[in-house]
């Protein structure tokens, strides 16, 4: 089975988010980037999938050589080879035909993307792949079973879950619950050491036409003050949530 | 060139956030002096869209839609957006319709922005005001293609009543072949969810363990409202993943949180940001949540809540 694991290269978690040129541009200034929460959940499955019932694995991300220490993280933490499609991401639907070339090229049986971004949010990527390579598709997927030609997944849905059965080729959206938080990889010196030997290879952009622009940024207005209520008297935060708030 | 609105529904009734989609469709209509029409999947009376702003119902009624299928239900909205000849879809933010999304903007080539919170600023060109950075920061975004896919965010716009009626008619789209089955489905259907919730109780590690839950799910009955957590709590297995809110987790736009025992992380508070109003209870008064929240209770959780219960029952009885 050949799988490709779509990597997003995004803030740490932790990020103060600013921007700059008159709040157009997101503020890259002492941000520390890593691999996507919700891709590094798919790695690792991944991992697991070459590990057990071996599996080639790629890891590929579309983005500028700035995004190359995050590809070569997913080196250390196992995969075979990464690809960096040699353009900077602008939006989702330009991303999602970026990488339909790559799979339709590499033939790969399973594609897993994290469900979104944690920083732009779109959601949109792995379903427009999906869509693109008319592939099936499983979004919020928080587990997955291959057998030959056959997958079962689990996917969250709104107040509960649903078990699925479809087919390769296959693109998900995956999330926690894919596996376990404790099983994330942390990548050993043995396996930053073999990245570097690893293939990381650059393919063209094939110029795919953004169908989104973003024009600016804003963040949210300062907050006003907390209004402390005392624990002897909940009747007051009863009246102010009733009152003021408008919310019970 | 009507807008079009996915109205979803479940066993045949219209879900809250169909009536609010349907609202936030006759804002955009209206902007463009034009009218809005409606599909429906397997609902018996859609008259009540009328009350919100849709002029025309398309009613699909098949059975092999039962069940949400993701590349069937957004075949058959294009299939409506094409008969239209629509410029703009507007849709949900629920899991499902996230799902079908990306599918229905490659069919109709498709510009898609997800999480919007506003009615377009501007229709020439489509502007549209958007969550980024998981709730950190709103994201200005013009969709530059012939038509367009919005995805409304929960509770963001709310509901506008119209006086008016939904001419319905029926329509029959083709269905592709599903490509994915769905086995079971297990879903408690007393409880509410953390995406449908209007109020939603979360509770941290200061709870101490699960065994101390049941409070926090009485306070959260006597409100109507869903259950979260924070991650500690999901990553020890005291709770489901599914109730973890954050920025690995679920994102709430909750009218009202209230956050029990959980110190406010960066993280957490990313993820319930764009909740309008904000209630903290701990008992640290240097928990940085205190920071984020409209209102707060230095206290006790084991003693605070259950005191909250008792009188907000009270509250509730005289109402």
């Amino acid at each position: 089975m050949k799988i490709l694991v779509c990597i997003s290269h995004v803030p740490d978690t932790t990020s103060k988010i600013n921007f700059t040129e008159n709040d157009t541009k997101f503020d890259t200034n002492g941000v520390q980037f890593v691999i996507n929460p919700n891709d590094e959940f798919g790695l690792t499955r991944a991992m697991w999938f070459k590990e057990k019932q071996g599996a080639e694995l790629t890891v590929v991300n579309v983005g500028g050589a700035e995004t190359e220490p995050t590809l070569r993280k997913a080196l250390a933490i196992g995969a075979d080879t990464a690809i960096r499609v040699n353009t900077a991401a602008t939006d989702g639907f330009s991303v999602a035909k970026e990488l339909a070339k790559v799979v339709e090229d590499g033939g790969y049986d399973l594609v897993i993307a994290g469900r979104e971004s944690i920083d732009y949010n779109g959601g949109m990527v792995p379903g427009m792949l999906a869509a693109l390579t008319n592939a099936n598709f499983v979004n919020n997927c928080i587990s997955l079973e291959v057998d030959g030609t056959k997958a079962k997944a689990v996917r969250e849905i709104d107040g509960g879950k649903e078990t699925v059965s479809t087919t390769l080729p296959l693109v998900i959206g995956g999330q926690k619950g894919l596996v376990e938080e404790s099983d994330l990889r942390i990548p050993n010196m043995r396996g930053i050491m073999m990245a570097r030997k690893k293939p990381l290879t650059l393919l063209e952009s094939v110029n795919a036409k953004a169908a989104t622009t973003s024009v600016g940024f804003q963040k949210p207005a300062a907050k006003g003050a907390v209004t402390l209520v005392s624990p002897d008297n909940l009747d007051e935060l009863i009246s102010l949530l009733h009152n003021e708030a408008k919310v019970i | 060139m009507s807008v079009l609105v996915y109205t979803e529904s479940e066993k045949g009734k219209f879900k809250k956030v169909a009536l609010e989609v349907a609202s936030y469709a006759k804002a955009v209509a209206d902007n463009m002096g034009t009218t809005v029409t409606a599909i429906t999947i397997n609902v018996e009376d859609a008259s009540e869209l009328g009350h919100y702003g849709v002029d025309k119902v398309l009613k699909v009624n098949n059975a092999q839609l039962e069940t949400f299928n993701a590349k069937a239900y957004a075949n058959a909205i294009q299939q409506a957006a094409e008969k239209e000849s629509v410029k703009v879809v507007v849709i949900s933010s629920s899991a499902d319709s996230k799902y079908l999304a990306p599918i229905l903007a490659v069919g109709l080539q498709a510009g898609y922005a997800s999480n919007v919170i506003e009615a377009p600023t501007s229709t020439a060109p489509f502007t549209v005001k958007r969550t980024a950075f998981t709730n950190k920061a709103f994201e200005m975004t013009e969709i530059n293609t012939d038509i367009k896919v919005i995805g409304v965010s929960n509770n963001s716009f709310g509901l506008v009543e119209n006086t008016g009626n939904a001419a319905a008619e029926d329509f029959s789209p083709s269905i592709p072949d599903l490509g994915v089955t769905v086995e079971s489905v297990d879903k408690a259907t007393d409880k509410v969810s953390i995406a449908d919730a209007e109020i939603v109780v979360s509770a941290g590690r200061g709870m101490k363990g699960p065994e101390n839950w049941g409070m926090i799910e009485e306070l959260a009955d006597v409100l109507g409202a869903a259950t979260a957590c924070s991650k500690p709590v999901s990553d020890l297995g005291w709770r489901p993943h599914s109730e973890h809110v954050g920025q690995t987790g679920k994102p709430v736009a909750a009218n009202l949180y209230i956050a029990i025992g959980i110190s406010g992380a960066i993280q957490h508070l990313a993820g319930i940001n764009a909740s309008k109003v904000k209630v903290v209870i701990n008992t640290d008064p240097e928990a940085p949540f205190f920071k984020a929240a409209d209102y707060g209770v230095v206290g006790d959780a084991f003693e605070v809540v259950p005191q909250l219960i008792e009188k907000l029952k009270t509250f509730k009885a005289q109402q």
